[in-house]
């Protein structure tokens, strides 16, 4: 049986350039990534800021297209994006972003989010909506008098649940989430964690979790991917990665990771500067920042 | 006495809601201290208010002193003479904090003519000294450099160079690591550290991060809903929570190490200050609270080890719970 998603080879360029007249130069976002991802499976995607993982799972759903490597969602490879088998497809492939205020359409009420996956892609009557989003809303955790509040009337942890349920609402198999958690308090972000795994697990989903956060991710996922600059340095089990990391890289995050009860100067502390993506260095691009 | 900044019921409240319920908080010379809770708990309005830095439309009551002086009596001159000068503040996005069109030399050098005297090649030579102390390589070439020319990390340090110009007594670090990368918040907070040793300066670390505190701090506050819940030695504290609050926050982190288990949240959310509950403001969210809970409202009071606590019915055993959650699969 193929897997739910399958990446090869992934090559995505973005072209900048410096000054106003400079030349310009090739940022290399996403340089070669390939990965599985069976039904009923998470994986973690993790790295810092300029290491490709968010434009690694756009492209994973077709929304930031690959100059080069393809993606196959149950054996299929991935229509061109804005095709009509696209759009089609997109019903069974979900995202959840960062910030839900900007992922929310400020004017409409939470029950119109969510009945607009269900135009959009002709599902079921009027009666039969009405009842899915209900069900929707009680799986995820919200109250049904919040049926007709809008995006400002509800808490950061309230409105990630809306749209966890809005992406939901199609019944998809594949979920990319995209520091779904990040913005959320301690406390609530454990809710909207325990969430996101409750309904992983009832519905067999297969989701791709990315984040900067290793806690969470170790807690969540079965395997994880970690990222530096467009690459996957190290993949492995959650529950042995950060136990036993092999790559510097890895290392160098698991130990940066504050944990209460640890001294500070048992960590190891990464010299140098983050990495540039439109700067790559030769060879292996960690080296200069290797210990 | 031997405080260097005492705060004594300092009362906050925005267009007649109240978001700051009488903080008492002191900070004694050089020591290192923490102010944790999630967002809108107040910590940084604390400051912000202790300062003078809050919009004129904040209702700000209460006393300040630093070094017995009241700073809530100060006339405007006087405090900016402080702020920067003996009680400096750095934020979580420097690149909104620095100015964008003012090289960065001149911005620290800046802070050497107001509050140190300094003009000329002593203040460059100054501020030179104070970028490579951050540790801003190749600092005489970077001096004319502007804010948007240097890494989310350097903007931090230099941030940081530019609160430690004046040479302050105090420094609010608040949220100082929040924006910035994994590799780069364990630079930060290591040269946060190393500062406060050589400059033998006090720190307030304001953060949402428990675990960032317990490394660099010695004693922690926790505040809920704008009030300190709980106060005490950052090992005391971290050992054995009292306040289900602080515990509740613990049990929330996930954890690095040994079995992957269910996060443990904390049910509901944080009070509308609008509509404050009249009892603890925690209670509707305690697995703890009573009845008399929901009716009084807990006073911060001392404890044994020097802590504090406001809470009618503490946790009684420390870190037993966890034993007990689930696992996955």
């Amino acid at each position: 049986m193929s897997p739910l998603l399958e990446a090869r080879e992934l090559v995505r360029i973005y072209e900048t350039r410096r000054g106003l007249l400079g030349r310009s130069a090739e940022v290399r976002a996403v340089d070669g990534v390939s990965l599985r991802l069976r039904r009923g499976e998470t994986l973690g995607v993790v790295g810092e800021s300029g290491s490709g993982k968010s434009t690694l799972g756009r492209m994973l759903l077709g929304i930031d297209a690959a100059q080069h490597g393809t993606v196959c969602i149950d054996g299929a490879t991935m229509p061109n994006p804005g095709t009509g088998d696209w759009r089609a497809l997109r019903a069974r492939i979900q995202m959840i972003y960062q910030d839900p205020l900007a992922a929310l359409d400020r004017r409409l009420s939470v029950a119109q989010q969510l009945r607009e996956p269900l135009d959009i892609h002709r599902i079921g009557d009027v009666e039969s909506r009405t009842q899915r989003i209900r069900d929707m809303m009680q799986s995820v955790g919200l109250r049904l008098d919040q049926t007709d509040k809008f995006p400002h009337e509800l808490s950061g942890g309230q409105r990630q649940r809306v749209v966890i349920a809005r992406a939901l609402m199609t019944e998809p198999e594949l979920l990319v989430c995209d520091e779904p958690v990040s913005a959320l308090d301690v406390s609530i972000q454990a809710q909207v964690v325990n969430l996101l795994a409750d309904l992983q697990r009832d519905r067999r989903l297969g989701m791709v979790f990315i984040s900067h956060d290793l806690k969470v991710v170790r807690n969540l996922c079965d395997r994880v991917a970690v990222m530096y600059l467009g690459r996957i340095v190290e993949e492995g089990p959650a529950d042995t990665i950060f136990v036993d990391p092999q790559h510097p890289y890895t290392q160098a995050l698991v130990s940066s990771v504050p944990q209460p009860g640890r001294a500070l100067d048992s960590r190891i502390i990464l010299q140098g500067e983050p990495p540039n993506p439109g700067n790559r260095p030769p060879g292996c691009a960690f080296h200069p920042r290797c210990h | 006495m031997n405080n260097l900044v005492e705060i004594r019921d300092l009362r906050v409240s925005f267009d007649g809601v109240p978001v700051l319920h009488g903080i008492d908080l002191d900070v004694a010379p050089g020591e290192a201290l923490g102010l944790v809770g999630e967002s809108g708990c107040g910590k940084s309005v604390t400051w912000l208010a202790a300062l003078g830095l809050l919009p004129g439309k904040a209702d700000v009551s209460g006393s300040v002193r630093l070094r017995g002086r009241n700073l809530a009596a100060a006339r405007r001159l006087a405090l900016e003479r402080v702020r920067g000068g003996q009680i400096a503040m750095i934020f979580q996005d420097p690149s909104s904090a620095l100015n964008p069109v003012m090289r960065v030399g001149k911005q620290i050098t800046e802070v050497l003519r107001l509050h140190r005297g300094l003009v000329g090649a002593s203040a460059k030579n100054e501020a030179l000294r104070m970028m490579d102390l951050v540790g801003i390589p190749d600092a005489r070439n970077r001096f004319g450099r502007y804010i948007h020319e240097f890494s989310g990390g350097q903007a931090q340090r230099l941030m940081i160079a530019m609160a430690l110009a004046g040479e302050p007594d105090v420094l609010i670090a608040d949220e100082p690591t929040t924006a910035l990368d994994a590799t780069i918040q364990a630079q930060i907070l290591d040269l946060l550290v190393d500062l406060r040793h050589e400059m033998s300066m006090a720190t307030v670390f304001i953060s949402h991060d428990l675990a960032a505190v317990a490394q660099i701090c010695e004693r922690v506050c926790v505040m809920y809903a704008g009030k300190i819940v709980e106060e005490g030695p950052v090992r005391h504290l971290f050992d054995r929570p009292y306040h289900p609050y602080t515990r509740g926050l613990f049990d929330a982190i996930p954890s690095l190490t040994g079995p992957r288990r269910r996060l443990v949240p904390i049910p509901g959310a944080v009070p509308d200050p609008r509509y404050m509950p009249s009892g603890c403001a925690f209670a509707l969210r305690c697995d703890r609270a009573r009845d008399f809970c929901k009716q009084h409202r807990p006073e911060l009071l001392p404890q044994p080890g020097g802590r504090q606590l406001a809470c009618a019915y503490p946790v009684p055993e420390a870190r037993d719970i966890l034993h007990h959650q689930e696992e996955y699969q």
